[in-house]
């Protein structure tokens, strides 16, 4: 997905959720028993449509996505539309090669980069929100949420210009802080540069998220908490230790998981700023998948790289989820 | 609690410098689409534009093709948001209202929808697209934009249906309402802040959406605004007067949308564990 735009459940919850009341005792607003009866189906037709476009449009594509995975899938077949089985021929060439795990092994190096930086300067960040007065949290909320609500492939398309070789701003900034290597540095170049001007986009999306839902969060710390802690003679940092962060911890944890689904599996950024480039030495699993599968036109052996990565995704999904859903158990 | 001159001061300071660095890129890139080309390629970044010209913003919008795109861009997201909107107002209130068996279970498939890595499986998308013929269409665009934002509309509705009292619901239904015609008078007009919150985010999925537009359609008359955007630098020479002007015109809906709806937004959207 797409968008940068999403919410964890924390304990800065809205006060919505309170109205979520528990289920009437004994059925107690079931009315006369005929309408009772007719109504039991009815909540299966509301869900229904949103069901069935489920599982048409995402189900089926996982499905479709899994069987591809054991199909010799070349231009030929592709053209005359043969269905040719090879069994998991696609997945010995894939596991057996060494440029997928040269992948999974930058995949893991970016995603755990870009979830550290955006997680510690993200915290910090919302920490520093909760600390600031009214005008400068105002302030510095504007500078997030314009941040936050940028478009993905307009914020690259900027990035790509401050960090553009002739007449970027980074550039410049770099040359007069006394680097004057970085005059007319291509940072499109090299693989870790192309990964630094990419880390930069993403953790300067990602960090608004994470500030603003922390410092929501930390609004919710009761004060008396506090009081009691200083009562015992905690100084800044053992409050913050013994009461702020046993506090923020669920959604730290939660948050983590989000972020380290999301950099996982980030697209846009990497394609549209260097297509995988320079020599497909940026691509990362969803990259890998595209470039191998539809620019090499080797579908099958796309299809397993997209399936071994959808498999990876899952497991870190379904933690989250278990984590999350054992927060809130009482509220489904 | 006393604080020092200087542990007020720091903290105000850091917030500036943060400030700026955030906005900064916003801020050049319109700052940019608005400078004459002298000052775009002058040796010292000109940071305050004094001549402002519209000449970039003039050749972004006679591109080939532009108008035909913002078409199709707005096209594909208000009928996707409007599709998943309706699907999930159903939805929505079942979960939120009534008791039935499975119920819990919905909730989770949901959220796991929810997450779907829709990048990750743009090649099945695109070999099923291709077996019915598809290809260069707005049709099924639409279509998996509205599945890509359903999940989220549903859980978000769900919060803001569970937050009308239910006891309006009731004494409607009391003074002889049928339980649709308490839904209609009482509880739709009540939801409308909240379908707007919602709809918010599905657009800015669907307008933003790259991977699955990027594959599907490679006849340009189809294509939408970001495709186009990824481009657009290519295609025009390093002209980054008119990149920043097209980043400019693409980015701004969703700005204002944003900076408009945020609060509302974020405090439904924290209601059902999501990400995109």
């Amino acid at each position: 997905m797409s968008v940068q735009t999403e919410g964890t459940d924390t304990a800065g919850g809205p006060a919505v959720r309170k109205a979520t009341a528990a289920p009437p005792p004994g059925g107690a607003h079931a009315g006369p028993a005929a309408p009772a009866r007719r109504g039991a189906a009815a909540p299966y037709l509301l869900l229904l449509p949103a069901l069935l476009v489920t599982a048409v449009l995402l189900g089926w594509p996982l499905v479709k996505n899994g069987m591809l995975s054991f199909q010799n899938l070349n231009p030929r077949q592709l053209i005359q539309h043969l269905t040719e089985w090879n069994g998991v021929a696609n997945y010995t060439e894939v596991l057996g090669g060494s440029d997928f795990w040269h992948v999974v092994e930058r995949s893991v190096f970016f995603t755990a980069a870009n979830v550290v930086l955006i997680m510690g300067l993200g915290t910090l960040i919302g920490l520093l929100l909760a600390r600031l007065g009214r005008r400068m949290r105002l302030l510095l909320l504007l500078g997030l949420v314009l941040a936050w609500a940028m478009p993905v492939i307009a914020a690259t398309t900027v990035y790509q210009w401050l960090f553009a070789q002739r007449f970027g701003v980074a550039n410049w900034v770099l040359d007069k802080l006394g680097w004057h290597a970085m005059a007319d540095y291509n940072w499109l170049g090299t693989q870790f540069s192309t990964f630094a001007v990419v880390t930069v986009l993403i953790v300067w999306q990602s960090i608004p998220f994470v500030a603003i839902n922390l410092y929501a969060a930390t609004t919710t710390i009761p004060r008396e908490l506090y009081e009691a802690a200083s009562l015992d003679g905690a100084g800044a940092w053992q409050s913050f230790t013994s009461v702020t962060f046993p506090f923020l911890r669920p959604f730290l944890y939660a948050t983590t998981f989000l972020e380290v689904i999301w950099v996982f599996k980030a697209f846009p950024q990497i394609f549209a700023m260097n297509e995988g480039g320079p020599d497909r030495l940026t691509e990362t699993l969803p990259i890998y998948a595209f470039v191998e599968g539809v620019g090499n036109q080797h579908f099958g052996v796309g299809a397993a790289i997209s399936f071994l990565t959808i498999l990876v995704l899952l497991v870190i999904t379904s933690y989250y989820l278990r984590m999350v859903l054992k927060q809130e158990e009482d509220e489904l | 609690m006393r604080r020092s001159a200087l542990g007020r001061i720091w903290p105000n300071t850091i917030a500036v410098v943060l400030f700026v660095g955030f906005v900064f890129p916003v801020y050049w890139m319109f700052a940019t689409a608005f400078k004459p080309t002298g000052d775009i390629i002058a040796e010292n970044p000109v940071w305050f534009p004094t001549d402002v010209t519209l000449s970039h913003f003039t050749k972004a919008v006679h591109a080939d093709h532009f108008w035909t795109l913002v078409l199709n861009s707005v096209t594909v997201t208000v009928c996707s948001v409007l599709l998943s909107l309706v699907i999930a107002l159903f939805a929505a209130f079942a979960l939120a209202r009534m008791r039935f068996k499975g119920r819990r279970g919905l909730i989770v498939t949901f959220m796991l929808a929810q997450m779907a890595p829709w990048e990750v499986m743009i090649i099945a998308i695109y070999m099923l697209v291709r077996d019915n013929d598809m290809l260069n269409s707005l049709v099924p665009l639409t279509a998996f934009y509205a599945v890509m934002v359903l999940p989220l509309t549903i859980l978000t509705l769900r919060g803001y249906v569970a937050a009308v009292p239910k006891e309006l619901e009731e004494s409607a239904m009391v003074d002889g309402c049928t339980r649709t015609q308490a839904f209609v008078r009482v509880i739709f007009p009540l939801l409308a802040p909240g379908l707007m919150a919602t709809s918010l985010f599905g657009f800015i999925t669907a307008w933003n959406e790259f991977p699955l537009v990027l594959i599907l359609n490679k006849d340009i008359g189809k294509q939408t605004l970001p495709l186009w955007l990824s481009q657009f630098r290519t295609a025009f020479g390093d002209d980054w007067g008119a990149t920043m002007a097209a980043s400019s015109l693409f980015a701004l809906p969703i700005l204002i949308l944003f900076i408009f709806l945020q609060r509302k937004a974020v405090s439904g959207l924290t209601d059902g564990a999501v990400k995109g």
